[in-house]
């Protein structure tokens, strides 16, 4: 009796939630981060968080910060469904050989959370994000 | 002659807190700058690591998870503290104790747990604040899977666990029909984030012989067999540092005087950030020892170094 009002329980959560990703293909997400204008400063907070950050500094030695800058909001307002096309390398291209671990690219992660905190980017709208940009890490990270 | 039960635990969630100590390779910090926004711990994402249940594993409050206790990463170590305080009606039960995680694969963790009958304790012919205390030991090991970063697949993160658990009280036990004072439990557990939902789903699949969580022993007289028991969480991530959700965890029923029913408990979790977190739940554990509908509220703290 117990197990089964559990059971209903899952149902419905399990339904609940397939019907919240069944909508999401128009351009609302990207509006919540500010469109083009909100990414650029985002990019901008993110880059002068890692720079700053002792975690993922040394990955940026001598690095393209401003073509990473422009390549990094296309590549954010194709993931948000924004009107843009990414032109950069793919991500295992330029990332392999840089040795970078967990470590790192959790770093990386928390400093995009403090430049979305930063530019009022709300923490559900934040999560949509994360959750396109999570499955990186196999391309990203040479190592755990 | 009735008995005490346990109740105990509960509830709880997410929240995480932890502590990494930082091996981490990327903290190279000698001329270390001052930065506004940027948090120099390890890695994983606030509020996804669990706190730790009532048992000391890393998991809610009432079901373990298959996270690793901890905020380190393969190169890092991961360790916290906890204190857990329940209050029924009719008992209360305290907590403390140590969790480590190692390189994000294995977990180990030690708890003490006091399980007080308060005045209950001479109606049952025990004594007042007869006292059952009860040791765990916990070894979890991660199989596979990354419950965070895996968003593309439904697959979850699963880990094994066992906790070997030994009661003081073994002269009354026996008296109360337990089959044993220690006992061993086997759980598996699965956990996934859901993280564009902010939902975070748990099963875990429990056998275990255990009274009462093993606070009123092991085995009894309806059975000294192993069960298997289901257990789980759901949390939502209100906000980056509060959760909030429910668990459900099933339990034996192996003695006869005295009928154990399943326990489910309400929380919320607050990390204000990952050395810290504090859970708040009610929990609702059933019959204990003959004493009907044992609930109440449950505070948890949280502390990693």
């Amino acid at each position: 009796m117990t197990t089964l009002r559990h059971a209903a329980l899952a149902v419905c959560t399990f339904a609940a939630l397939t019907s919240a990703s069944a909508f999401a293909a128009d351009d609302a997400l990207y509006r919540q981060f500010g469109e083009n204008a909100g990414l650029t400063r985002i990019v901008d907070d993110l880059y002068t968080n890692v720079l700053a950050d002792p975690r993922t500094a040394p990955y940026f030695e001598n690095a393209p910060i401003r073509r990473i800058k422009t390549k990094l909001v296309e590549q954010l307002c194709v993931l948000l469904d924004g009107p843009c096309e990414y032109t950069g390398r793919p991500m295992k291209r330029t990332h392999e050989g840089q040795n970078i671990d967990r470590a790192a690219f959790d770093a990386l992660v928390e400093d995009l959370q403090a430049a979305m905190d930063r530019n009022g980017v709300p923490f559900h709208a934040q999560n949509k994000l994360l959750a396109r940009l999570a499955p990186m890490y196999r391309d990203v990270q040479d190592r755990e | 002659m009735p008995f005490v039960r346990i109740s105990a635990s509960l509830a709880c969630t997410i929240a995480c807190a932890t502590a990494t100590l930082a091996f981490s390779p990327g903290a190279r910090a000698d001329d270390a700058p001052a930065l506004p926004d940027v948090p120099l711990t390890g890695g994983k994402l606030l509020l996804t690591g669990g706190v730790t249940q009532v048992e000391g594993a890393a998991g809610g409050g009432l079901a373990p998870w298959a996270v690793i206790g901890g905020y380190g990463t393969a190169s890092q170590l991961g360790a916290d503290v906890h204190g857990t305080y329940l209050h029924t009606q009719d008992y209360a039960l305290g907590t403390w104790g140590l969790t480590v995680g190692v390189a994000n694969r294995v977990e180990l963790s030690l708890a003490r747990q006091r399980f007080d009958t308060r005045d209950v304790g001479a109606q049952l012919g025990l004594g007042e604040n007869y006292t059952f205390n009860q040791n765990i030991f916990g070894v979890k090991v991660r199989l596979f899977g990354d419950a965070v970063l895996d968003q593309d697949t439904w697959m979850p993160q699963v880990a094994a666990g066992i906790q070997f658990k030994h009661n003081e009280e073994g002269g009354v036990l026996k008296a109360i029909g337990a089959s044993s004072n220690s006992g061993t439990d086997f759980y598996l557990s699965a956990t996934k984030l859901l993280l564009a939902q902010s939902l975070l789903l748990n099963g875990t699949v429990r056998f275990t012989k255990a009274n009462q969580f093993g606070l009123l022993g092991f085995g009894g007289d309806r059975s000294n067999a192993y069960h298997p028991e289901f257990e789980s969480s759901v949390a939502y991530l209100v906000t980056k540092n509060i959760a909030i959700g429910g668990e459900y965890r099933m339990k034996p029923n192996n003695l006869s005087f005295a009928r154990e029913q399943d326990a489910y408990d309400a929380f919320i979790a607050w990390a204000p950030n990952k050395h810290v977190s504090l859970t708040a739940a009610y929990v609702a554990l059933g019959d204990i020892a003959t004493v009907k509908n044992q609930r109440g509220p449950y505070v948890s703290l949280q502390v990693g170094f």
